[in-house]
């Protein structure tokens, strides 16, 4: 009898499976870009293909957010029935890539010169054994301070150069009665407040080495140690109910003037623009003091799945139209964040925008272009949640001295690696 | 038709035909039982089977199917005693031993208190009743948010008492790393607390009132009444309670997220929110499927001496 049940079960399980109509003119696209703007960024992208005979397909995902979209891209891969591409970040591209199910674009990019355009830095993570398997569609750089042009105006403060003028700054926010420093007390805003933070106290080569390289000798030193100890020092300057607040309404602090800054990426512009505020009149966009010249980025990608043979030709012209100038301009513009090829005209952007490009082109040339540890681009996400886990607990008094966080943050990722 | 019914009868005796009949009829309840029964035994029980082989395997992003030993249950071994500072696994586990007690013992109790208020007789019972079922009707998820409100101290209560004028009112334990879990048992209490009431109400009515009647003449105070008759009839009614309580309490996944998104630093996680962050997140997969075998042999080391000591033939 069981036999028998499984036999049919076994029997059912292979007609769905060859029941696939494949459809040349269509891209599936598995993202979880929703809300408003993103989504209306996105419009553009779908208008291009369509000019081009491609239908837009969305893979649904039940619940908003990146995890559930990758809960449900793992059961698709695992099931055998890839979407022709799907936003991914950092190193999920390469987990995919090493799994082997990922698609190659070379010839594609060689065409279209994507080596020279795409900053190194990103192609580590597009870039699988010299085979292109992704498309980056952006840039956001996440060492900016946001700060309320107004209440900048009343305090008198002028641009902090260096980590003590910041605090210089926060101190007289405090004596006006304004709460310095908006946070949002969870564990992934921390985590990116503590990126900039690394990089002003330790300049750009210990931040490479100790968030990019896990060298152990940088992660217990000393400077890793006074890191945290203006960590600590940030955390004063919050308001007692920072904890488990979002990002959003930490901005939305700022925006009102109820505080004067928030240390975040530059998609906490979009929220600016949302609120019909315009850069340098209702507020300023300043670099993390001491990071100048350098960019911590991370970036959102579009993973090209190897697709059966038919559906080869929408990926490229999805991945073409991604990378296309005027793709990356118009959507980009909308985003907050910079396009991620560095020959993009800045024509369309804002102050921030422009001054954005400028610092990764600039940056990219350098060699100050550095994965944000906190977003998942400095490391594997097994070390970065570990990360994550010790600057929280730091910030929230479960580890009580910046001694204790060094050894912890050492513990933390080499169990993790 | 009709010559069909005719060959039925000229060429099978009577007694094969039962036998046929009835052949149908033993096997028809296994027939159309068989779909669940085969659902269940691979989507629950083989999956079981899966996770445990995942947890002895290196497994990361991707399920690897090559054993390499225990090392998954090495590391959580380590972390349990990794106390100071408390290691994500060991607040997991004592924030599951605090929530579980809590919630079980508060749940019980207040729902048997309710149960007994309300089967007073009273008036309004029809109204009183679903108010205090209707938490149970909601998900987790609007639980969580709508608590999450209540309690944070710059939107919900402390700042509406602050308002009134009461401004040395302090209410921060939704903020607090210590305080956060109790906040997960106030909010979990009020959705199932209800459920539970109506579950011993409905025990409560089934007691015959002639046993009630009879103590009373025997002159037995309220309390020695519900003490010694009442309470001790209801205990099918606490088995059955405890069990829906313990799942309740062992799931609780989404009450954590939607109320404490984690809590600070990450002090609100129950073993569940461990398993997903681990698994998911983190792409540990081995790790999130050992702290998942951890919380079902946890819950089988309580459930089933329990379930064994409540069930079996009690010698008369």
């Amino acid at each position: 009898m069981l036999r028998k049940l499984l036999i049919g079960t076994a029997l059912a399980t292979s007609f769905a499976f060859s029941a696939h109509a494949a459809d040349v003119k269509e891209v599936q696209m598995l993202h979880w870009w929703t809300s408003g703007g993103e989504a209306a960024a996105l419009n553009v992208l779908k208008g291009d293909l369509a000019k081009e005979g491609y239908a837009w397909k969305d893979v649904p995902v039940a619940g908003g957010g990146g995890d559930a979209a990758m809960t449900a891209l793992k059961a698709m891969v695992a099931a055998g029935n890839y979407p022709t591409a799907s936003q991914m970040l950092g190193y999920t591209v390469l987990d995919y890539a090493a799994a082997g199910v990922m698609g190659d674009l070379t010839e594609t990019a060689k065409k279209e010169g994507w080596d020279k355009s795409v900053p190194a830095a990103l192609q580590k993570f597009s870039v699988y054994e010299g085979k292109w398997v992704a498309a980056p569609v952006n840039v956001h750089s996440v060492n900016w301070l946001w700060i309320n042009k107004a209440v900048m105006d009343k305090i008198g403060g002028t641009e902090p150069k260096t980590f003590d003028d910041f605090v210089a700054l926060l101190d007289k926010a405090k004596a006006a009665g304004v709460i310095p420093l908006a946070l949002g007390g969870q564990n992934w805003q921390e985590a990116t407040m503590f990126d900039s933070v690394v990089l002003s106290t330790g300049g750009p080569e210990f931040y490479k080495k100790a968030f990019n390289d896990l060298d152990d000798a940088s992660l217990k030193s000393d400077t890793m140690k006074k890191s945290f100890d203006n960590l600590a020092k940030l955390v004063t300057y919050v308001d007692p109910n920072f904890s488990g607040r979002d990002w959003n309404l930490a901005t939305a602090m700022v925006i009102k003037g109820d505080a004067l800054v928030q240390v975040m990426g530059d998609w906490a512009k979009g929220e600016f623009h949302a609120a019909k505020k315009t850069p340098g009149t209702d507020f300023l966009c300043y670099r993390f003091p001491g990071t100048d010249g350098s960019v911590i980025y991370n970036s959102d990608m579009f993973g090209m799945f190897n697709v059966p043979d038919d559906r080869k030709a929408a990926q490229v012209a999805l991945a073409t139209a991604t990378l296309s100038k005027s793709f990356q301009s118009a959507f980009n513009v909308v985003k907050g964040s910079v396009p991620a090829r560095t020959d993009v005209p800045d024509t369309d952007f804002d102050a921030c925008g422009k001054k954005g490009i400028a610092d990764l082109k600039a940056a990219n040339e350098g060699g100050t272009l550095f994965g944000s540890l906190a977003q998942g681009y400095g490391a594997p996400p097994a070390v970065a949640n570990a990360y994550k886990d010790v600057v929280s607990k730091f910030v929230h008094g479960q580890i009580k001295t910046s001694d204790e966080a060094v050894t912890e943050l050492v513990k933390a990722i080499d169990d993790a690696k | 038709m009709s010559t069909v019914a005719t060959s039925q009868i000229k060429l099978t005796p009577e007694r094969s035909r039962t036998s046929v009949r009835s052949r149908l009829q033993d096997a028809l309840p296994k027939i159309v039982l068989a779909p669940s029964f085969a659902i269940t035994i691979v989507f629950v029980y083989g999956f079981i089977l899966w996770t445990i082989y995942l947890s002895f395997t290196n497994s990361k992003t991707f399920p690897s199917y090559v054993i390499t030993g225990s090392r998954a249950y090495q590391r959580l071994w380590g972390w349990t005693f990794d106390t100071d500072p408390p290691s994500s696994w060991y607040t997991s586990i004592t924030n599951m031993g605090i929530f579980g007690f809590l919630y079980i013992l508060i749940c019980l109790a207040l729902g048997l208190f309710l149960a007994i208020l309300l089967d007073q007789k009273i008036r309004g019972e029809g109204v009183l009743r679903p108010i205090y079922l209707y938490p149970m009707a909601l998900s987790f998820i609007v639980t969580g948010v709508a608590w999450k409100w209540f309690l944070d101290p710059g939107l919900g209560l402390e700042q509406t008492l602050h308002q009134w004028g009461w401004t040395s009112f302090h209410f921060d334990w939704i903020k607090n790393k210590d305080f956060v879990i109790y906040t997960v048992v106030i909010a979990g209490v009020w959705q199932a607390s209800g459920f539970i009431m109506a579950m011993f109400l409905a025990g409560l009515r089934g007691i015959d009132g002639e046993i009630m009647k009879a103590a009373q003449i025997d002159g037995a105070t309220t309390f020695q009444l519900y003490r010694r008759i009442v309470i001790p009839l209801l205990r099918p009614i606490f088995l059955s309670a405890f069990i829906v309580l313990a799942h309740l309490a062992i799931k609780s996944y989404d009450l954590v997220v939607a109320l404490t998104s984690g809590g600070p630093g990450g002090s609100a996680w129950l073993p569940s929110n461990f398993m997903y962050e681990y698994t998911f997140k983190r792409n540990e997969m081995a790790v999130g499927s050992a702290s998942a075998v951890i919380m079902l042999m946890t819950i089988v080391a309580i459930i089933v001496p329990y379930l064994y000591s409540e069930l079996r033939e009690k010698p008369r």
